[in-house]
């Protein structure tokens, strides 16, 4: 049932210190829903002002809880942005573009998009069409990027198919003829086929059961070596995070609170969020009950003042309320934005901002 | 009249369709049995591969999808005789779903609060709008949501886990007896996770609910059902209490999934193996 496997015999090496610009580089990007309701203004501030680099050849995975703006972060950076949801602020840069990808007309974004970007978005199967078989989706998205005739084409979708376990008859098959976990494969294998110097991806597992999840995970990091894509990888699931990034964000209300290598967030988290998040990981086996956060995640069109975990969090000081801590490098690769895990954390500069936002760049629409 | 709230018996579905498995059939669910009895409330988990007829099977069970042979009687009644609006909507209000990909159970063009506000009209019988409001506020509330945030929204204008729970929440509407839960958990964060599988035992214990809580995640698996059961290609492989089958669990695909379970403890050895098809496929890593 499965293929070949090559054995790739990366194990363990520290990968060499990456070349050239970044993947990736997002500065201070503020992205709001702005909303009109009968009259009231309502701004919901899901990405408040974050700046973070994706090196080349490297997983970024990105964390945090329910509805703190982790897709939103991603449909910002992939420039997937639709009213009410308006960048603010902020530049977005990848390193395959000469440009912010803002000043990328909606042409030359769908020009990029599957061969250079790829984007697998959360319950990401809307990507594929109700009323044509999938074969048609790999027709409509890749065969024209993979210049390849019609039968090295399929044989080459074929293969990759089963490197995610799917036969290759679910290309005959409807979407609804497929389960949750096959559609899920289905969209991860539309999305890294091209081979794109960039894959963003939204819960990209979530469906699938563990044995199948483990061979994705790997089968993602081994094309991503192969191919030396860089990654910005969100779940909220630790333990995939464990597994497949290489460095970890950690975002708490719109904002990013820690960043580090990955075995360091585990070992050495510095956060009290980032703690807490560590602390509560279920293990099989495990009946006691986990302390779960005080207090309800904060509603972004009103976040708290200053710290925006300071409701919640068991080290609030005063000047907690007051004002916002700037994400600090306390170690090398480890930034922190928490005044109780060093005297160096000061108050942001940047942080704060005028309610009413004057839109940095029209929105464009390149989704799917 | 048995003594069962839900027998599955010899439950098999079989497709026949556009080309997916070549001709001729294939057996989605294949000759399933299980009883949940009345009376006595439980956890029922239903764990297993990516296509293995969990989600069909869960069709059947709400009666959206008619066996192809075999049984599945509610209270003691087939499935096939409740016909009629009047029945239909007794066992709707009795069997309450909550479907897989919360982005596909909604309708993008249709307000999320319709869909609870039907709920509360059609299956609890909220007569005024205040009464209205409080059923659905209640039921939000339980699911750490509530009325204000939700009330007004489109599907895409929640999170994927708010959608998930507003899911949730729609089917406790109705005071349900039986939920039929397809990876509820799926999109939640570990920390809300641990609130919805909670909130599942206390429906258990203190509202007498039964729930078949299907799901890949074997920790809250363990950590809230009675019994499970492990499907592998349609067929049920182990089946036994909770604890015992994820413990020492027999059946060879039980223990390939007990096994493949990641552990945050890999982290600094950053090792994803596949070695279980048999080709010494590795690859290892070091996450630094
Ligand atoms: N189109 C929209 N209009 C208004 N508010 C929105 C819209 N989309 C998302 N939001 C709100 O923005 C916030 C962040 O949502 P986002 O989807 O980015 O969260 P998330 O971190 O991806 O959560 P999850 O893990 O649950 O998917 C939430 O409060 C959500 O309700
Ligand atoms: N309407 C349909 N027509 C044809 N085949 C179908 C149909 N629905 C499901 N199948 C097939 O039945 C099998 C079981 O699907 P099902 O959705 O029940 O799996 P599942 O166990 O829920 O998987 P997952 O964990 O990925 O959600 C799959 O092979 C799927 O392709
Ligand atoms: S800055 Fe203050 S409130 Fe925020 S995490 Fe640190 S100690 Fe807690
Ligand atoms: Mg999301
Ligand atoms: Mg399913």
């Amino acid at each position: 049932m499965h293929p070949s496997r090559r054995d790739n015999g990366s194990a363990g090496e520290p990968r060499p210190a990456p070349e050239g610009p970044p993947a990736l580089s997002v500065d201070n990007l503020r992205a709001y829903y702005l909303m009109h309701y009968f009259g009231v203004e309502r701004e919901v501030r899901a990405v408040d002002d974050i700046s973070l680099v994706v090196r080349r050849n490297e997983i970024y995975g990105l964390a945090g809880e329910s509805s703190c703006g982790k897709t939103t972060f991603l449909k910002t950076i992939a420039a997937a942005v639709r009213p009410p949801l308006t960048v603010v602020a902020g530049s977005v840069r990848y390193g395959f573009l000469d440009r912010d990808i803002y000043a990328l007309s909606p042409a030359e974004l769908s020009a990029i998009r599957w061969k250079h970007l790829s984007y697998i978005t959360q319950g990401s199967m809307n990507v594929l069409n109700p009323v044509r078989r999938v074969r048609q989706s790999f027709i409509d998205f890749a065969y024209r990027h993979m210049r390849l005739h019609r039968r090295a084409f399929f044989a080459a979708v074929e293969q990759h198919l089963r490197r995610l376990h799917l036969a290759a008859n679910v290309l005959d098959a409807y979407p609804h003829e497929l389960s949750g976990g096959m559609k899920q494969r289905v969209t991860i294998a539309l999305a890294t086929i091209c081979r794109p110097e960039f894959i963003i991806a939204d819960e990209p597992t979530t469906a699938l059961d563990v044995v199948v999840q483990k061979d994705v995970l790997a089968m993602i990091r081994e094309a991503q070596q192969q191919i030396g894509s860089s990654m910005l990888f969100v779940t909220h699931d630790m333990t995939v995070h464990a597994n497949i990034a290489d460095r970890l964000g950690i975002m708490y209300a719109g904002r990013l609170v820690e960043e580090a290598p990955t075995a360091e967030i585990f070992t050495k988290p510095m956060h009290p969020y980032t703690a807490h998040l560590v602390a509560s990981l279920p293990r099989i086996g495990e009946q006691s009950r986990k302390k779960s956060l005080s207090g309800a995640p904060p509603n972004l069109a009103a976040p708290p003042s200053g710290c925006r975990f300071h409701p919640r969090c068991p080290l609030t000081m005063d000047v907690c309320r007051e004002a916002s801590p700037a994400l600090t490098t306390l170690a090398p690769g480890h930034r922190v934005a928490c005044y109780a895990a060093s005297p160096l954390v000061k108050p942001s500069a940047t942080a704060e901002r005028a309610a009413v936002p004057t839109p940095r760049a029209e929105p464009v629409g390149l989704v799917q | 009249m048995s003594g069962d709230l839900l027998e599955a018996g010899h439950v098999t579905k079989s497709f026949a369709i556009g080309g997916l498995f070549g001709r001729g059939h294939f057996n989605a669910v294949d000759d399933v049995s299980f009883t949940v009895q009345a009376g006595r409330p439980e956890i029922l988990a239903i764990i297993g591969e990516s296509g293995s007829g969990k989600t069909t099977l869960a069709r059947m069970i709400l009666n959206t999808l008619a066996p192809t042979s075999g049984a599945i009687r509610f209270r003691g009644e087939e499935l096939l005789e409740v016909r009629g609006r009047k029945r239909r909507l007794d066992f709707m209000r009795q069997v309450q779903p909550i479907l897989q990909n919360p982005y596909e159970a909604f309708n993008p063009l249709r307000r999320v609060d319709r869909y609870l506000y039907a709920s509360a009209v059609r299956l609890a019988g909220a007569q005024s709008q205040k009464a209205r409001d409080e059923a659905v506020d209640a039921a939000l509330q339980k699911v750490g949501l509530s009325l204000a945030e939700v009330k007004g929204r489109f599907p895409h204008e929640l999170s994927g886990g708010q959608l998930q729970r507003t899911a949730i929440a729609r089917a406790l509407i109705s005071s349900p007896a039986l939920i039929v839960a397809d990876e509820p958990v799926s999109m939640v964060d570990a920390s809300l996770r641990m609130s919805i599988v909670n909130l599942f035992q206390r429906l258990r214990d203190e509202l007498q609910v039964s729930i078949l809580y299907i799901t890949h995640d074997l920790a809250t698996a363990y950590y809230i059902s009675d019994r499970v059961i492990i499907m592998q290609k349609g067929k049920v492989v182990e089946t036994g209490p909770a604890r015992e089958v994820l413990i020492h669990p027999q059946h060879p695909y039980s223990i390939l999934l007990k096994e493949s379970v990641l552990s945050p403890d890999d982290v600094g050895r950053g090792r994803l193996t596949l070695e279980h098809d048999g080709e010494a496929m590795r690859l290892e890593r070091i996450v630094r």
